[in-house]
């Protein structure tokens, strides 16, 4: 008989250690909220406004982290299934599902305390159709307030002066003075200077974090490792000192990483030899999250640059926070997020990281539930393919349902889509090694 | 184009530009002059009236229904996305759109969102438009920025017609679809106060024809239809009246709306090509025409599912007044699978019944879905037990 191997500890980093308080503290502000009489407000990463919520002393509590959560604690499954009895059809998204579960279960919070009502809901409707029916239906299980922040889809590749005054002049005409009439607190433009000030530092660290990848080995992996990155600047936390904070600790360990010429973190350890450098387009699937990054690196593929990662904002082409033009800054954020570009843009933007990431090939794992994302992805992979020359790939799975993630099928894919690369790699004529 | 004058004469005449997909109709008006351009559009609604005041020709591109293999459309799409981008893409790639000069993609969901995207990817060289639409119903906001964003459609327009578009043109071309406005009405009064004598599979294929000929001909072909069913004989029957809901972007196969009917049900109202009833009024002939057709999508167009409500009270309350005003006794929820619009709005709009004690019952379909015989099993259930069950 043999004896199983013991599992390493993890090795949690500073900077892992000081997220996972930041969140804690966040949830327990927010269960809290019904005692400290805090307004909660509750909006979409995506066009995510957490420097304005934060002027009008409001909590952010974004639905889709809850979702992921439960997903990663692998309780939306249940959650997803009570809202199909309630009438919720099986082709829709699976985040919305698993919010309105998780409300008819009596909406626990990760800290185990009941979430307590949204005072708002602050529709951001940016990238996402789902986003302006998911609200209704809040709306109408909460009853409570909703202002809309319609983003323009950026159709033409473009960010025209209409657009942006669009979303400027609801910002100055509904969206403020909403959250002023339910905070009680008036709004101060210099304190949201101040709070972008803080996000635009973090910003400047968080790219930094991204564009590490660029080296070899990458010292982070940007999609699985890269969720956790984004964690903070996504959601809560962007324009507080605490994000600054974080970004200058992850800076300092991926630069001690890069010195001692190591690869990733991963849940198992350090990551072996990179093997292959890959960039991915598509969300996560969240209910097999450690299953799923495992296929990678054990294979010693190592993502070096995601669209995921650019889903609450893209700042790695330059866009910072200004805190000089604060409300026309919030705007060019919501505008320029990633699901809010067009399609042509966003195969730019790939063919782009194929190259300045040295990649050996595009991986996209398209989502059942997110067609904001995926219609469309197939033509994005032949562009991809055409423009770079290099090995596409495609594999299918969900957000938070688990009944769309089979393990068997992707490991297969990724399997052939390794060797493929492999084969891209030899030169003409060299014979196919055989497997031992 | 002379218009067929019996009843019969006019829906055949409408069903072979229904199962034309090579849209010759539109082809021959094209080159019958040269120069002539024609704006394919999608669902769910676009103003007409600038496309048409440009000279040019708006073609309504539905998808391929249920007459259309689609071979290559697949290979673009994931099996959990909608039928009608794959079989628009099929038409594209089968060059059945050659002739198409530019393409408008409604604001409707992010399925067609993004097939603008793959159609700039795929036809780099024709005019392609995201037609966005405000959320916002004030005038002084959503209006403004509206204003801009039809401007802005009229200066690309201008290019593809290669002339000016005059504010006189579009006032006159205002006019024109206020008159097939009103005809679309009346076909539809018509139709809630005698549905045996306009029975819905006909009043489809009429509307489908607007999708494809110029609206002058549409218009005649309406007024004819009009007049010639008025003076219709045919045999009421016990059917139950409902209205049918969620098939406003990938439309039903005519064989599901047929079973429909066959099963016991009278279709006194729907949400079919709801561009030619998305403005509810007339639009204002006189003043700006621009300001003119924002105030109307503004403040007197259809509530659907691609529109936010922003008041909660009014959710569900366009289907319950069309519901009242068509004296219909329940609901038919059809909605096309993976549709986002449709599927997350009916769980609102089923409670929104309930509390009026509107009975309704729902189900999916595909445009090529074949299989009917669930479907007239389905309505003819809900026929029978609104028939046993209702109060009247």
């Amino acid at each position: 008989m043999t004896t199983k191997p013991e599992k390493p500890a993890v090795v949690k980093e500073p900077s892992m250690l000081k997220q996972k308080a930041m969140i804690a503290r966040n949830y327990d502000k927010l269960t809290s909220a019904p005692e400290t009489g805090k307004k909660v407000v509750s909006t979409y990463v995506p066009g995510n406004l957490n420097e304005l919520i934060m002027c009008f002393d409001m909590l952010n509590n974004l639905p889709e982290i809850n979702a992921i959560q439960n997903g990663l604690r692998k309780q939306s499954g249940n959650m997803i299934r009570e809202a199909e009895k309630m009438g919720h059809s099986e082709d829709v998204c699976s985040y919305v599902k698993a919010d309105i579960g998780a409300m008819a279960r009596g909406a626990i919070a990760p800290n185990g305390k009941p979430m307590p009502p949204p005072d708002l809901l602050l529709l951001s409707y940016t990238g996402c159709f789902t986003f302006l029916k998911w609200f209704e239906l809040l709306r109408d299980e909460w009853g409570c307030e909703t202002v809309m922040l319609q983003v323009p889809y950026d159709g033409d590749g473009k960010v025209t002066d209409n657009m942006r005054d669009y979303v400027v002049k609801q910002l100055k005409e509904e969206v403020i003075p909403a959250m002023e009439r339910i905070s009680g607190v008036k709004f101060d433009i210099d304190r949201l200077r101040e709070n972008l000030k803080h996000s635009a530092a973090a910003e400047d660290d968080f790219v930094w974090v991204l564009q590490s990848a660029m080296n070899k080995p990458s010292p982070i992996d940007a999609y699985f490792g890269g969720v956790f990155y984004i964690g903070p600047i996504f959601t809560a936390f962007r324009g507080t000192e605490d994000a600054v904070d974080y970004y200058k600790l992850l800076r300092q360990e991926i630069e001690e990483r890069i010195a001692q010429g190591k690869g990733p973190i991963t849940p198992e350890g350090e990551m072996g030899e990179e093997k292959y450098r890959l960039v991915v387009e598509g969300p996560p699937n969240w209910t097999h999250f450690r299953d799923f990054w495992k296929m990678f690196y054990d294979e010693g593929a190592v993502v070096v640059a995601s669209t995921y990662t650019k889903v609450g904002g893209v700042f790695d082409f330059g866009f910072r926070h200004d805190p000089e033009n604060p409300l026309e800054s919030l705007a060019d954020y919501c505008l320029g997020c990633y699901t809010n570009r067009n399609l042509p843009d966003r195969v730019a933007m790939i063919e782009n990281y194929m190259e300045a990431y040295q990649a050996d090939g595009l991986l996209i794992n398209s989502i059942k539930s997110c067609n904001s994302f995926s219609a469309g992805q197939l033509l994005m992979m032949r562009e991809i393919e055409r423009r770079t020359g290099k090995p596409a790939a495609f594999i299918e799975t969900d957000l938070v349902d688990p009944r769309y993630f089979s393990a068997a099928n992707i490991r297969t894919r990724l399997e052939s889509y390794f060797q493929m690369i492999e084969q891209k790699r030899r030169p003409a004529g060299a014979p196919t090694p055989v497997a031992a | 184009m002379a218009s067929p004058k019996t009843t019969e004469a006019i829906v055949a005449h409408c069903e072979a530009l229904f199962g034309d997909l090579d849209f010759t109709a539109a082809r021959r008006w094209k080159d019958a002059e040269p120069g002539r351009k024609v704006i394919g559009y999608m669902p769910i609604y676009v103003p007409r009236e600038i496309i048409h005041a440009g000279g040019m020709l708006p073609l309504g591109i539905l998808g391929g229904g249920d007459n259309i293999e689609v071979i290559h459309g697949d290979a673009y799409y994931q099996s959990y996305i909608c039928r009608i981008p794959r079989s628009t893409i099929e038409l594209a790639i089968t060059k059945r759109l050659d002739f198409v000069d530019g393409m408008l993609f409604p604001a409707i969901c992010d399925v067609i969102r993004n097939l603008s995207g793959m159609w700039k990817l795929m036809r780099p060289e024709a005019y392609v438009r995201y037609f966005d639409v405000p959320q916002n119903f004030r005038d002084d906001l959503g209006g403004e920025y509206y204003i801009n964003e039809l401007r802005e459609l009229i200066a690309g327009l201008e290019g593809v017609a290669g002339r000016k578009i005059p504010d006189d043109d579009i006032r006159r071309s205002i006019a024109v679809y206020n008159d097939n406005r009103r005809l679309v009405q009346r076909v539809y009064e018509l139709r809630a106060k005698t549905p045996w004598k306009a029975p819905t599979s006909e009043v489809y294929l009429l509307l489908r024809a607007g999708m494809v000929l110029p609206v002058e001909d549409h218009s005649r072909l309406l007024e004819d239809y009009l007049a010639t069913c008025e003076a219709r004989d045919r045999p009421m029957r016990d059917n139950c009246r409902i209205v049918l809901q969620g098939t406003f972007c990938e439309q039903p196969p005519l064989s599901l709306i047929k079973a429909i009917e066959l099963s016991g049900c009278y279709i006194v109202d729907d949400d079919f090509m709801l561009v030619t009833r998305w403005l509810l009024d007339d639009v204002a002939v006189d003043g700006d025409p621009i300001a003119n057709l924002s105030r109307a999508f503004l403040h007197a167009s259809a509530a659907t599912a691609a529109k936010y409500e922003p008041d909660p009270a009014q959710k569900g309350a366009f289907l319950i007044e069309t519901v009242r005003k068509r004296a219909a006794e329940g609901v038919i929820f059809a909605s096309p699978s993976f549709c986002d619009p449709a599927l997350l709005d009916r769980p609102m709009l089923a409670k929104a019944l309930s509390r009026e004690n509107i009975p309704y019952i729902s189900f999916k379909y595909a445009e090529n879905s074949g299989q009917m015989q669930p479907i007239r099993e389905q309505a003819g259930t809900f026929a029978d037990s609104i028939k046993l069950w209702s109060e009247a």
